[in-house]
């Protein structure tokens, strides 16, 4: 190959990796922007411009249903995320700090969850709900229908695994000479925990937390089916809405559920850059 | 003289007798810790048996069910015919579509995904972090608004038909084809396929290529030979996340295959809320669990746990 | 006395592997110790145990005469700057300084006070409210060294406190050390594996190979009277001479060179001279004081140090090394000279082979 056209060639190289990103961009952020967008149009086709309004947010604030639909979800979601990042903690101390039986097969246990297909995952909700108030049913008398506990419970099933991955990707990265460390200044194994492994572990906890929160939002499947007549959360109203058939309203819904998204998005980028920078400046001793 | 500093009173200095007691003591404390840690544990431990791993045997229990003619279960009358439907044509059908369109997805994203991560991993610090946000937020937004926006994109008369149209090349009508599904499956899993590659490719040391182009390898040469190869942990991983959740999905294919382009999330589902067939949803749920298990594991030993 | 520590047949086992081996060593109070030997030889092991965050498999343990063998580390009047110093990186300085302090309930003022005392102590004053992060090496290694000495323990123990600097600021902080443990008058209690740290800070070293105690003494001592070619070869350079002992003051060398020495042991006992390789004088061929044995050689390999000159002189059954001092009154030798190499009687040890 001669020099002038093995530069060419590199010069086509480079041309076709840049087009190549840009288009990637456009492919990532183009529908999101266009949606945003077209939640603003009058017109009553929610995939054509019709002028700016404003008229299908303010529909939005009139629609009890909608919005009982973002209350569930986001009881919901902090319930979850809440017990979810408590037991992940823990289960998270419990793998990376000590040892104790049956560890093999909880730590499995643990991991399931994530590689499990979400439809799988409902699934086996409803059929163990449905089992599980069968047999209270017939053994007790008890009367349970499937509701905001039965979703509350779904997704602290999956979240737990995924808080304590998080977390514990925090803990093996945490040095642990500064237990012993404390131990050493008279902290007792609480007190040490208290000053000095906790506030070592915190940004795990906020990722996993924030983890919990974004998946327990986004979930549609798995609420699908565990939720009651009277208990619906916001993606799985508009999931159903969707399937009826597109309508402005759901353009707006949907820029309300992005604007949400984008919060968590970026509250967990400001948590996991301040973590970083933290240990980048640690002495790589 | 100087090899002990010993005082002879010392040795028979009766305090000073040897005590074994310290192995007692450890013992001790290393049954303690494990107490601790099994106490430690036992909240979500009894969480993911009652709440996981039972529903995972009733799934299980279910699939060797029978239906009965009113479409409720009868747990009795155990037998493999739930799992002998899956070889039916109908099902065989929804398998072999679902595990084209994820392996399409796949390709498309391995296509598309590859020379993003490699301009990405090439570039300094700056632009690098910001080309992987750039990813990275579309995958921590709404699942299904992320679906819906290509609903709204790809609708009869919405902008991509407009564009389209204005541009001369006629309306597009993708909604609710094989095409829409791809490309909805591709926005959604795009991130899962470039990140671990250009975790793989960032890691390449490249006086390796330097080296080979000493040796007068020319520039493609030392791509093929050396970086692609380097990186091919990167392209498995990526791979199998990407078609892994492919193959299960629901939310995809319902809102931009409106349902004729059944994939085995949603026959799983339509089992379920409206055939009615139990035992079939469950074992067809139960051998993609198993599927996507058995593709996790080989994703563990082509090292992605380091991706 | 009452020793600061006492060990008594103290032994670690992890499994069947035996870390520590049955040590016997008193540390007196007041005391600059420090434990040497190479990676894996039991000395930190050691130093884990005074801790606490090792429980002895058996023996005793004594921390001014209490038995604290079993007893945690927070119960221990001991306190650890540990070898990356594992500063609380969530912490500024001043709050590392006065964990120990806070962690006994010690009272506000009283923190505040002896943690002001220990930052200028360590000559940090002006830095309380960094954190560890925005220190350099040796800032972090002061913050280490003021939160265990505020703390006022019985024992100070440091765990290769310098391996984590560069070369230059060690040997500042090998002075800095010395002066600090003189200053406040603790037990100070440290393990390293080099040499040199050893020699220059110590009181007395405790010499460890395979998890035994194999030599206890002095720098003085450990290094002119080494009792086996281990410890002669680990600290500073060594020659060893084959020989097998005549009577008590003379050993035969294998070329059949008588030599006068001040200790030689039993007769027809297998030993080696080890011999310094400063201690040998070199000479030109025959120009030996009358009296004195001597070996001939020819010199094979010369290297400057600047200080010093080192001479390889071979001898027709082994290979001596010889340094001699880079002076203008020393003379100097090429490579094929013929040489004769002489020492004093007092100049050599006599080890087992």
């Amino acid at each position: 190959m001669s020099e002038a056209s093995s530069a060419q060639a590199r010069g086509l190289a480079k041309f076709g990796l840049s087009l190549n990103v840009l288009l990637v961009l456009v492919f990532l952020y183009a529908p999101i922007v266009l949606l945003t967008i077209y939640s603003f149009s009058g017109a009553r086709n929610p995939g054509q411009w019709g002028g700016f309004t404003l008229d299908w947010y303010r529909a939005l604030g009139d629609d009890t249903r909608v919005q009982d639909a973002i209350w569930v979800s986001i009881r919901v979601a902090l319930v979850s995320t809440v017990l979810s990042v408590v037991l992940g903690t823990m289960a998270a101390l419990a793998l990376e700090r000590f040892t104790f039986r049956g560890k093999k097969v909880f730590d499995a246990l643990l991991y399931l969850p994530i590689i499990i297909p979400d439809v799988t995952m409902a699934v086996m909700m409803l059929l163990f709900f449905t089992q599980a108030f069968d047999l209270l049913d017939a053994w007790f008398g008890l009367r349970i229908a499937k509701g905001f506990a039965t979703i509350v419970v779904s997704h602290i099933a999956f979240n737990i695994a995924f808080v304590s991955v998080v977390v514990r990707a925090r803990i093996a990265g945490m040095d642990a000479t500064l237990e012993q460390a404390a131990a050493d200044l008279y902290a007792t194994r609480w007190k040490a925990f208290v000053f000095v492994t906790l506030p070592q572990i915190m940004p795990g906890v906020l990722g996993g937390a924030l983890l919990a929160l974004t998946l327990s939002l986004d979930d549609v499947v798995v609420t699908q089916f565990v939720a009651g007549p009277g208990s619906t959360t916001l993606p799985v109203y508009v999931f159903s809405l969707i399937r009826r058939g597109v309508t402005p309203l759901i353009n707006a819904v949907s820029v309300v559920m992005l604007a949400a998204s984008l919060v968590l998005v970026i509250g967990s980028l400001f948590a996991q850059r301040a973590n970083e920078g933290r240990r980048r400046r640690e002495p790589a001793a | 003289m100087s090899s002990s500093a010993l005082d002879p009173l010392d040795i028979v200095d009766p305090d000073h007798e040897h005590s074994h007691i310290g192995e007692e003591v450890e013992r001790r404390l290393r049954r303690a810790d494990r107490r601790r840690g099994f106490l430690l544990a036992l909240p979500a431990y009894l969480y993911m048996v009652l709440f996981f791993a039972v529903p995972l045997v009733i799934v299980l229990i279910y699939s060797f069910a029978t239906r009965t003619s009113s479409g409720s279960v009868a747990l009795s009358g155990w037998n493999l015919e739930s799992y002998r439907k899956l070889g039916e044509p109908i099902v065989r059908n929804v398998v072999f579509r679902s595990a084209f369109l994820a392996a399409i997805t796949t390709v498309v994203c391995l296509l598309v995904g590859y020379p993003y991560a490699y301009f990405a991993a090439t570039r300094r610090p700056l632009v690098r972090n910001l080309l992987l946000v750039a990813v990275m937020i579309p995958f921590w937004t709404n699942f299904l608004v992320r679906n819906y926006s290509w609903r709204l994109l790809l609708s009869t008369g919405g902008p991509i038909s407009s564009a389209t149209e204005a541009i001369g090349l006629g309306e597009t009508d993708l909604l609710f084809t094989r095409t829409a599904v791809v490309l909805g499956l591709t926005y959604s899993f795009l991130p899962f396929m470039i990140l671990p590659l250009y975790a793989s490719i960032e890691r390449i040391d490249w006086r390796l290529v330097e080296a080979s182009r000493d040796l007068y390898s020319s520039g493609w040469k030392s791509f093929s030979k050396i970086v692609f190869p380097l990186s091919l942990p990167g392209v498995i991983a990526g791979s199998i996340l990407v078609f892994v959740p492919s193959l299960g999905a629901y939310v995809t294919p319902e809102i931009l295959g409106g349902g004729r382009e059944t994939m085995l999330g949603s026959y799983i589902v339509t089992q379920f809320l409206t055939a009615r067939n139990w035992p079939v949803g469950a074992s067809v749920s139960f051998v993609l669990m198993a599927v996507m298990l058995s593709a996790t594991i080989v994703y563990f030993r082509a090292g992605g746990k380091n991706l | 006395m009452v020793p600061a520590v006492s060990m008594r047949a103290l032994t670690k086992r992890f499994d069947d592997v035996v870390a520590v081996d049955a040590l016997d060593l008193d540390i007196a109070d007041g005391e600059f110790f420090a434990l040497l030997g190479p990676s894996g030889c039991g000395k930190t092991t050691t130093l884990r145990m005074i801790a606490g965050l090792e429980i002895p498999s058996a023996g005793s343990l004594k921390i001014h005469g209490d038995e604290v063998g079993t007893l945690p580390p927070n119960k221990r009047p001991v306190n650890t700057v540990f070898q990356n110093y594992a500063l609380f990186p969530h912490m500024s300085v001043a709050d590392n300084v006065g964990f120990g302090l806070r962690m006994q309930k010690t009272p506000k003022a009283d923190v505040a006070r002896r943690v002001g005392e220990a930052i200028e102590l360590v000559r940090l004053t002006g830095m309380e409210h960094r954190r560890p992060n925005q220190l350099s090496g040796g800032q972090q290694q002061r913050v280490a060294l003021a939160r265990a000495l505020v703390n006022r323990p019985k024992v100070l123990l440091l765990d290769e406190p310098l391996a984590a600097l560069d070369l230059k600021l060690r040997q500042g902080m090998q002075f800095e050390l010395k002066q600090l443990q003189r200053e406040v008058g603790i037990t100070f209690v440290f393990v390293t594996h080099d040499q040199e740290e050893a020699l220059s800070m110590a009181d007395r070293i405790g010499v460890m190979g395979d998890g035994e105690l194999l030599q206890v003494g002095t720098p003085e001592e450990i290094y002119d009277q080494p009792v086996n070619r281990f410890v002669a070869d680990f600290i500073g350079r060594s020659n060893f001479l084959p020989g097998t002992v005549e009577d008590p003051s003379t050993v035969c060398l294998t070329n059949g060179t008588r030599v006068t020495v001040e200790h030689a042991g039993d007769a027809g006992e297998a030993i080696a001279l080890s011999l310094r390789p400063e201690r040998v004088q070199l000479t030109d061929r025959g120009a030996v004081p009358e009296g004195q044995a001597s070996l001939d050689g020819t010199v094979s390999l010369v290297t400057f140090l600047g200080s010093g000159v080192v001479y390889q002189v071979a001898l027709d059954w082994m290979t001596v090394e010889v340094r001699a001092e880079n002076r203008p009154s020393v003379p100097r030798h090429d490579v094929g000279d013929d040489v004769s190499l002489w020492w004093r009687d007092d100049a050599v040890a006599v080890v087992p082979a």
